[in-house]
């Protein structure tokens, strides 16, 4: 139990320590507003970041998922708004593609990272197509919901919260969230009981492409408009987010309220790096060394606690 | 919860009953022309050497291989050999505990309890499972003290195997008619094994049936009704358990094991170096040395073991010449490399060693290898295949010899004779006796007593210290034990 409580306790430190640098530089930002500014771009990262824990809990990876919700954005900011019928026929065929991945990955021994590495063009081609240039525009009700103000809580604050426990009570309280962390874990004692592994591991994948789609369509919510190469950083940040939240990238030990706040964690440490006016030149490394920083403190609590 | 509870007790149909079994891999035969039917109410002994075929025989039973030929009867309804055994199988009420641990590590007791519970009612899954797990847990292994809310990765190796078996035992829509235990006391602890064995003494008295297969050949006379030798993938005996005798069954699965005599001896004779290995908790070892680590398991052993290897060997470069070697216990966890072939698995250790330059020494990495292959007797053709088509007990000889290849002067291992066939094991003893005598020193922790009797010094663990230093004829069962507890 207390390695469990380490891993979801250091997350919340961090996010905890950025976020009073960023208040101590900026006192400005401790408001509904402010908190709203800061986080809300958090909300499609963390529903990508989710997407990402669910194929690192069946001990997979997945490099494409940075293309995917831009291909999703796309398919959002084009035909869900002028064609929904279309549009949402294309949403699910792409869940159903990513269902089919991981099972072909399962059924032909593939590796996962070969796999979704191959994907990732395949997607970033078909956001080409579907929208050559920066454009489109967003549904009105996405638009509104991404927009609302509801009362003393952001939107920003709200939505991670609620993907957190969702995705919580669902991995780890659930029997399939079980089945799904025992694949991770074991995945031939899983076997030997006479479930499908390869049902569990397209359920795994159709639930990250899931995510990806609502990751896509919040995104194109707050931006109104969407471009082929939006969300390429997402692939990076989701990993990030996950193993900063607590996750492994083995073995299934994965946390859904800790990838939440690591998906946070870093879309504050981006604005805490603007507060210190640093040159944004310097900011992508900066983000790097505060995730390699966090992650050191964590392999010094895990290995002290594994000697004792 | 009750759902199709069958009544134990059906006493003229088997619960199961094979037919003329035969099971290939390839070329393989693993099994053939098997027969055999288990009654309710019997506790079946399977006994053989590594490679005999037991592994496959239970794999058969529960339905996760369809035999090539022949036919699997589950209550003695007809029933083809196809893919659908396996839920045949778990519908009459068998189920397994595996040789390797099969737990998902990243999962709570409780979790673990959910996996092979298929229809599990979904109303407040968790705190019915942690309830039956409790329950079971008592039952088997009464006084255990195991959380069902802890991760399974936490607990020791001993208290996993706990777990697992009480999960075969517990309570589910389907009772458990036949529970099949492969080496299920490999990792416990005398008056844990003992518990586990009166739990199944019970619960055949109830007309449930057991498959016990053990090297540990006390453990089935104590437990068993019926005796079941296999050899070479053929049940060569078939009895009841009276009929056999320790020797006689050591006859039968072919192995001409020496006399108890000859245990212990050549201890004396040995003229032993200076002290090669002194530990702060007092542990010292000299030239030529076989010194034994004993104690109830998880008594810090290992720990002891692992540091005293990590203080020699952590260094930034490999080294020519080692200073001490490692045989590990848990194969799977610290010693095979699942992906290479038997040959590389082999020659891991002294790639640095016997190479002169830069690159790897094929030539000598594959005389090494044949060497070992002819002085070992890994069972096996082609060196060149999967380190995972061999058997365990071969696996961990492959092991031995990567270990025994270097030149290093002092071998750690690791409890490293788990699972292991006796023929396997006295031809171990012997080499290392013989290594011994070159001037090798062995630090060797081990759960069973006959190995803690080979060697020369013993020092009893409890609670993660050195409670006893045994030397010479002050070795025995009974000084050990007193140590212990």
């Amino acid at each position: 139990m207390t390695r469990d409580h380490l891993r979801i306790l250091l997350p919340i430190f961090s996010l905890g320590l950025l976020l009073a640098g960023v208040f101590y530089l900026q006192p400005r930002a401790m408001s509904y507003f402010g908190l709203n500014l800061l986080f809300n771009l958090a909300v499609p990262v963390a529903l990508a970041t989710i997407a990402q824990m669910m194929i690192l809990m069946v001990n997979d990876i997945d490099l494409s998922i940075g293309t995917f919700v831009s291909f999703c954005a796309c398919v959002t900011a084009t035909f869900v708004q002028s064609d929904p019928v279309v549009g949402y026929a294309m949403l699910l065929g792409a869940i159903a593609v990513y269902a089919a991945m991981g099972a072909i990955i399962h059924a032909r021994g593939l590796p996962a990272i070969v796999v979704t590495l191959g994907m990732s063009f395949f997607w970033s081609g078909m956001a080409i197509l579907i929208l050559p240039s920066p454009g489109g525009s967003a549904p009105a009700w996405l638009h509104a919901m991404m927009k609302a103000k509801p009362p003393f809580v952001p939107v920003a604050i709200i939505a991670p919260v609620v993907i957190g426990l969702i995705m919580h009570y669902f991995v780890k309280r659930s029997s399939l969230g079980v089945l799904l962390r025992g694949v991770g874990g074991n995945s031939q004692a899983i076997d030997r009981s006479g479930w499908s592994v390869l049902g569990l591991k397209a359920t795994a994948y159709g639930i990250a492409g899931l995510f990806g789609v609502l990751s896509g369509m919040a995104l194109v919510g707050l931006t109104t408009s969407a471009d082929a190469n939006i969300a390429l950083r997402y692939t990076l940040l989701s990993i990030a987010g996950v193993i900063l939240g607590g996750g492994e990238f083995t073995g299934g030990r994965v946390s859904p309220i800790g990838a939440v706040i690591g998906a946070m964690t870093l879309t504050l440490a981006a604005s805490f790096l603007s507060f210190l006016h640093l040159s944004s030149d310097w900011q992508i490394g900066a983000q790097g060394a505060i995730l390699i920083l966090v992650l050191a403190v964590r392999l010094v609590f895990t290995r002290r606690e594994a000697l004792a | 919860m009750v759902v199709n509870r069958k009544e134990i007790g059906t006493r003229e149909v088997p619960i199961i009953s094979l037919a003329g079994i035969g099971v290939s891999f390839g070329p393989v035969r693993a099994l053939s022309d098997v027969a055999l039917n288990i009654m309710p109410g019997e506790c079946v002994g399977v006994v053989g050497h590594n490679g005999a075929g037991k592994s496959t025989l239970v794999n058969v039973i529960n339905g996760r291989l369809s035999p090539t030929t022949g036919e699997a009867r589950y209550d003695g309804a007809e029933s083809k050999a196809d893919f659908r055994n396996g839920q045949r199988a778990r519908q009459a009420g068998i189920r397994s505990v595996f040789q390797e641990l099969s737990l998902c590590p990243n999962l709570t007791v409780l979790e673990n309890m959910r996996i092979p519970y298929r229809n599990m009612p979904w109303r407040n899954w968790r705190g019915n499972a942690a309830s039956a797990v409790r329950v079971s847990l008592d039952a088997v292994f009464p006084g255990n003290g195991i959380d069902p809310y802890r991760v399974v990765g936490d607990l020791s190796i001993a208290e996993r195997q706990m777990v697992e078996i009480a999960i075969a035992f517990s309570r589910r829509d389907i009772d458990a008619r036949l529970v099949i235990l492969d080496e299920p006391t490999s990792s416990l602890d005398g008056s844990i094994a003992d518990q586990l064995l009166a739990y199944i003494k019970k619960f055949c008295a109830a007309g449930g049936a057991v498959i016990f297969i053990s090297h540990m050949l006390g453990e089935i006379f104590d437990v068993a009704t019926r005796m079941v030798v296999m050899k070479d993938g053929r049940i060569i005996a078939n009895d009841a358990a009276h009929t056999f005798t320790r020797d006689s069954l050591v006859d039968a699965m072919g192995h001409v094991v020496a006399d108890g005599a000859d245990s212990g001896d050549g201890r004396k004779q040995r003229e032993l170096g200076d002290e090669v290995l002194r530990m702060a908790n007092g542990l010292t070892a000299r030239k030529g040395e076989i010194v034994g680590l004993a104690g109830l398991a998880g008594h810090g052993q290992a720990e002891a073991l692992a540091q005293c290897y990590l203080e020699r060997s952590s260094d930034w470069r490999a080294n020519r010449a080692p200073a001490v070697v490692f045989v590990a216990g848990d194969r799977a966890r610290d010693g095979v490399m699942p992906l290479w072939s038997i040959l590389r698995n082999l020659s891991l250790q002294t790639l640095v060693e016997f190479s002169r330059s830069f690159l790897v020494d094929r030539k000598a990495e594959k005389k090494l290898v044949a060497d070992w292959h002819r002085k070992i007797k890994i069972k096996t053709d082609d060196v060149e295949s999967s380190i995972l088509s061999l058997s365990g007990g071969n696996q961990q000889k492959v092991l031995f010899s990567r270990a025994l290849a270097s030149s290093a002067p002092i071998v750690v291992m690791d409890d490293p004779m788990r699972g292991v066939d006796v023929g396997t094991k006295k031809e171990v003893y012997r080499m290392v006796r013989d290594e011994a005598e070159k001037g090798r020193t062995f630090l060797w922790y081990s759960t069973e007593t006959d190995e803690i009797l080979e060697c020369d010094r013993v020092f009893v663990f409890r609670d993660s210290e050195i409670a006893a230093e045994l030397t010479g004829d002050d070795i025995t069962e009974e000084n050990m034990l007193r140590a212990s507890f």
